[in-house]
């Protein structure tokens, strides 16, 4: 029997089973057509979504105005509304006309001027308006009730200036830094980019090691002289760099395609996108080691990486407005660090205090989960 | 290095998962260098919980295990420093071609380079896989894949081999040839470990550990457990017609501790005294000849386990029987062809089954047995040929010809997370059965198979022995006139096994006809006619008798029903090249 022959150092033999674990990966990666899915036609689809199909600008929202008494008074503040950039308005003289259209929902809101809001003005009593809205369209109820409420503040001011016959004392006129032109597209776009590389990170890197478990060929790994820590550093390493090129993938897009402006420096973007693949790769491979199978690993990575991303990152509904318990939540969730800071670099350029914090936080994130997969990814089965 | 050296120690091993049973329950053994050990036992036995005990991926709850010296739970790594170990399904990667698992093996286990070129070389030899280097390993046949297994096991040869059934879903020429390799390699001191649950590889151990249900039963060379039936097991052959009869009164009468049909003959175990009941009763004309016949691996342990059951089957008794009027086939295959794009699974195959009979489809998985099946029972259409059941034309009168069969899926598809009592209640509305019928059949059912106390049990919990009677007990509630069973007792004990084929004789007896794929060669035994599947095509028909007969030679006057399909195969490949 031929004894083995001279063990290497154990240096350059760990550098060799690592060598040989990110080729095998990397081969994976190019030969399996759902990898491929996953890293670059999903993203693409999401950043046509979001940069095509999703918009939340708001022009032009259908109301109906209903004017009970005509007078010059109803008629100029019915002509504000008329006037107004966001509603598209139909007039009427009695609310019953509109509630039709309001229920099958060709009208988004019915504006009252009540019969007696001449005569409240002139009074000199704060004269009161109704607005009915849809209710089952939050966010349209709100901007509805709210670009009504400021219509009639701003002509209220006007009336005001031209009753003591100057003009009115304060007028506020908005402008918008960094996306003048209020273009969702411009926030949407650079946000997709956290959630395609959440996909990447947390949802691919779960899948694949689930996978492994499955076809057995974890099993076959754990029983050479490998390592644990060489086996999830073999895994890392190739996904890292898959999520960093679905990443630029993305942003050329962005830029090029869609146009959103690039005012930061590429270092910051890639700054920024490695440390968030810390946390997403961490969550990813603690999923796979509670889980060694790829349905249960695909659902909990949605889960618990995928829709946190995507509802709870300031992505796309402001967190200040959330419950208080949820904006608690929303602090553990790493991509409400990467978002805003992405924005920043797109919009804004590179605002380094602001990136270093969010780097910071996002390596804590990366930290505590790397540790509790660490401890729970043994060589042991079962 | 000394062969029989120690190469493994168990001591006092106990494992469990969960609440259930132990899945180890206190085993000792030893395996020895320079040896194959056999571990040996049905599905759920603890085999593969032992073998992963002995690469310290799992660490026993009480007892050691100590590997080359090295005592699993402290240091896992010196010894997965030294042992190859080969998991069920291979642990290859598919996407990686032959030479990249290679390499990648070759890698972990820390091959240096200079030895490379002379190691491939001579593995790949010894495989014979040096045309499909570059080939997917996706792509390889299930033997192939086997082969490269063990080859990506063997990089940087190893002290101990470990295989986790290396045998499962393999034709029996790959099986034959890899049995070989591994011999080759034992001559060099290596210790192997070949888990199985096919009692014929048992056969061929050096030494066994025989495991049922988690306790060590036997530890020795099976020619010691074998002894134990020495003289005791005889071989009956002229009872005249039905030898499923025939068998049955042989298992009800004294002394019979077990029984099987082979081929034309009957093979009795009989208990230490007794020897076969001379003629039992009603065998006319010619008088049965007993003769001493060598003991087999698995009639020592029937032995060991008390014995099999009787021949009565409870199912087969309360089955109206079918006139056999007209002598028309039940069941027909005219010519079936499957294609799936540019790959023909089954070719132009052809039989018929008339009543009352057993049809065996044999061979190894991948074959095209599965396929021509579910073109039978109407899961798949052909893509030429046509199928009949009961008369009824499956392509036009497929919900007709459903319901006059009962279909026993590979690996007993049930409902796992429905109970006993919802799985019987759930196949019996699919098979349209209601009101007092439905009742009667369920409680027969539960009478018959003894569910009485599992009915709320969720059926995945079952053991698998149990899992496998409920499936039978789900396809014949409907009294079915044709009976297709796909791989009905693989994996499963010997004493359930016998169970199951007691039923199935006695439906048999009243007329039921059946079909059954198998690749377990002993199983082939029971079919009054087999046909051979290999690549698609039926290469033989006949009864397992006639099968045998025509590959006998003067080196090999009585071949088992393995040898023949090997020497057909080889016979038929011969042929191919030939024209």
């Amino acid at each position: 029997m031929t004894m083995p022959a001279q063990t290497e150092t154990p240096t350059a033999g760990r550098r060799r089973r690592f060598a040989a674990l990110v080729r095998k990966e990397s081969y994976q990666i190019v030969r399996d057509p759902s990898s491929i899915l996953i890293a670059f036609v999903l993203p693409m689809i999401l950043l046509f979504l979001f940069g095509y199909g999703v918009s939340l600008d708001t022009t032009q929202t259908r109301i109906g105005l209903v004017v009970e008494q005509e007078t010059p008074l109803t008629r100029d503040l019915a002509a504000g509304f008329q006037a107004s950039r966001y509603f598209s308005v139909s007039l009427g003289r009695d609310r019953r006309d509109f509630e039709d259209d309001l229920v099958l929902g060709r009208l988004r809101g019915i504006v009252i001027i009540p019969a007696r809001f001449t005569a409240d003005h002139v009074a000199g009593r704060h004269p009161a308006l109704q607005v009915m809205v849809d209710g089952s369209d939050p966010n349209t109820a709100n901007f509805v009730q709210n670009y009504a409420q400021a219509t009639v503040a701003n002509w209220e001011r006007q009336q005001r200036g031209q009753d003591a016959g100057q003009p009115p004392a304060i007028s506020v006129e908005q402008r918008f830094w960094f996306n003048p032109e209020l273009t969702s597209r411009n926030f949407l776009v650079p946000g997709s980019i956290a959630i395609v590389m959440t996909l990447v990170g947390t949802l691919l890197t779960s899948l694949v090691v689930a996978r492994e478990w499955e076809r057995g060929t974890m099993e076959a790994m754990m029983a050479t002289p490998v390592s644990a820590a060489e086996l999830l550093a073999g895994k890392l390493l190739p996904y890292f760099l898959l999520g960093l090129a679905s990443m630029t993938l993305c942003v050329l897009l962005a830029v090029f395609l869609f146009g959103v402006p690039f005012r930061g420096s590429v270092a910051a973007l890639y700054a920024l996108s490695a440390t968030f693949l810390m946390p997403a790769l961490g969550q990813g491979l603690l999923i796979s080691a509670a889980t060694k199978n790829q349905f249960l690993a695909s659902q909990l990575a949605l889960i618990s990486a995928f829709l946190p991303a995507f509802l709870l990152s300031g992505f796309l509904f402001e967190i200040n407005s959330m419950p208080t318990v949820i904006q608690w939540i929303t602090f553990i969730v790493p991509a409400r660090y990467l978002i805003p800071s992405l924005q920043t670099v797109f919009l804004a350029g590179d605002i380094w205090p602001m990136f270093l914090q969010s780097i910071a936080v996002m390596l804590l994130i990366g930290c505590v989960f790397f540790a509790l997969a660490a401890r729970s990814t043994r060589k042991r089965i079962g | 290095m000394t062969a029989d050296e120690h190469f493994v120690r168990i001591c006092g091993v106990v494992k469990r998962f969960g609440k259930d049973a132990p899945a180890l329950d206190h085993v000792d053994g030893d395996i020895l260098g320079g040896r194959i050990t056999g571990l040996v036992g049905p599905d759920g036995a603890g085999k593969t919980t032992l073998i992963r005990l002995m690469t310290g991926l799992m660490l026993p709850d009480q007892g050691t295990v100590a590997v080359l010296g090295f005592d699993t739970a402290k240091d896992a790594a010196s010894i997965q420093a030294s042992i190859g170990y080969m998991p069920q399904r291979f642990g290859l990667y598919e996407d990686l071609s032959v030479q990249e698992n290679l390499d990648l093996y070759a890698d972990l286990r820390g091959l240096p380079l200079g030895e490379r070129k002379a190691t491939y070389d001579e593995l790949l030899e010894f495989t014979d896989l040096k045309r499909f280097t570059s080939r997917l390993a996706g792509k390889l046949s299930g033997g192939m894949k086997q082969k490269l297994g063990l080859a990506c096991a063997l990089l940087r040869k190893p002290r101990l081999l470990l295989l986790d059934e290396p045998g499962v879903g393999v034709d029996p020429i790959s099986r034959r040839d890899l049995w070989k390799m591994v011999e080759n390699l034992t001559a060099s001191g290596i210790g192997v470990v070949w888990s199985t649950a096919y009692l014929d590889e048992a056969e061929a151990c050096d030494r066994v550990l025989l495991l049922n249900e988690g306790k060590l039963l036997f530890e020795g060379a099976p020619a010691e457990l074998t002894g134990r039936v020495a003289d005791r097991v005889f071989k009956i052959s002229g009872t005249t017609g039905r030898k499923r009869e025939a068998l049955a009164r042989y298992l009800d009468a004294d002394g019979v501790v077990d029984g099987v049909i082979q081929g034309g003959a009957i093979r009795l175990v009989m208990a230490p005294g007794f020897t076969p009941p001379a003629t039992p009763a009603d065998t006319t004309r010619s008088v049965p000849q007993a003769t001493v016949a060598p003991p087999r691996f698995e009639d020592a342990f029937i032995d060991m386990l008390g014995g099999g059951p009787g021949g009565r089957s409870k199912l087969a008794e309360v089955q109206t029987p079918f006139a056999n009027e007209d002598g028309k086939p039940v069941i027909e295959a005219h010519g079936l062809t499957k294609r799936f794009g540019d790959f023909t699974a089954a070719d132009d195959i052809s039989f018929d089954i008339p009543r009352g009979q057993i049809f065996g489809l044999l061979g190894p998985n991948g074959a095209g047995k599965s396929t021509t099946f579910k073109m039978l029972c109407g899961l798949l259409k052909p893509s030429a040929g046509e199928g009949r059941v009961a008369g009824f034309d499956l392509r036009r009168d497929a919900a007709e010809a459903r319901n006059r069969l009962g279909y026993m899926a590979q690996k007993f598809s049930l409902y796992g997370d429905l109970s006993v009592a919802q799985n019987l209640n759930f196949f019996a509305g699919v098979y349209g059965l209601s009101g007092e019928r439905k009742r009667e059949r369920t409680r027969l059912m539960v009478e018959i198979f003894g569910f009485g106390r599992l009915l709320d049990m969720s059926a995945k919990d079952l053991p698998l022995g149990l899992k496998q009677r409920l499936a039978l007990a789900c396809a014949v509630l409907h009294e079915p006139e044709a009976l297709f069973l796909d791989e009905p007792t693989s994996g499963v004990d010997p004493i359930t096994r016998r169970e199951f084929w007691t039923h199935i004789n006695g439906l048999v007896e009243k007329g039921v006809t059946v079909l059954v794929t198998t690749h377990f060669m002993d199983e082939a035994e029971y079919c009054d006619r087999i046909s051979l599947i290999y690549r698609g095509r039926s290469i033989a028909l006949g009864s397992p008798d006639e099968l045998k007969k025509r590959v006998a030679t003067a080196a090999c006057p009585d071949p088992t029903m393995e040898d023949a399909f090997i020497a057909l195969v080889q016979g038929s490949e011969e042929k191919q090249v030939a024209a």
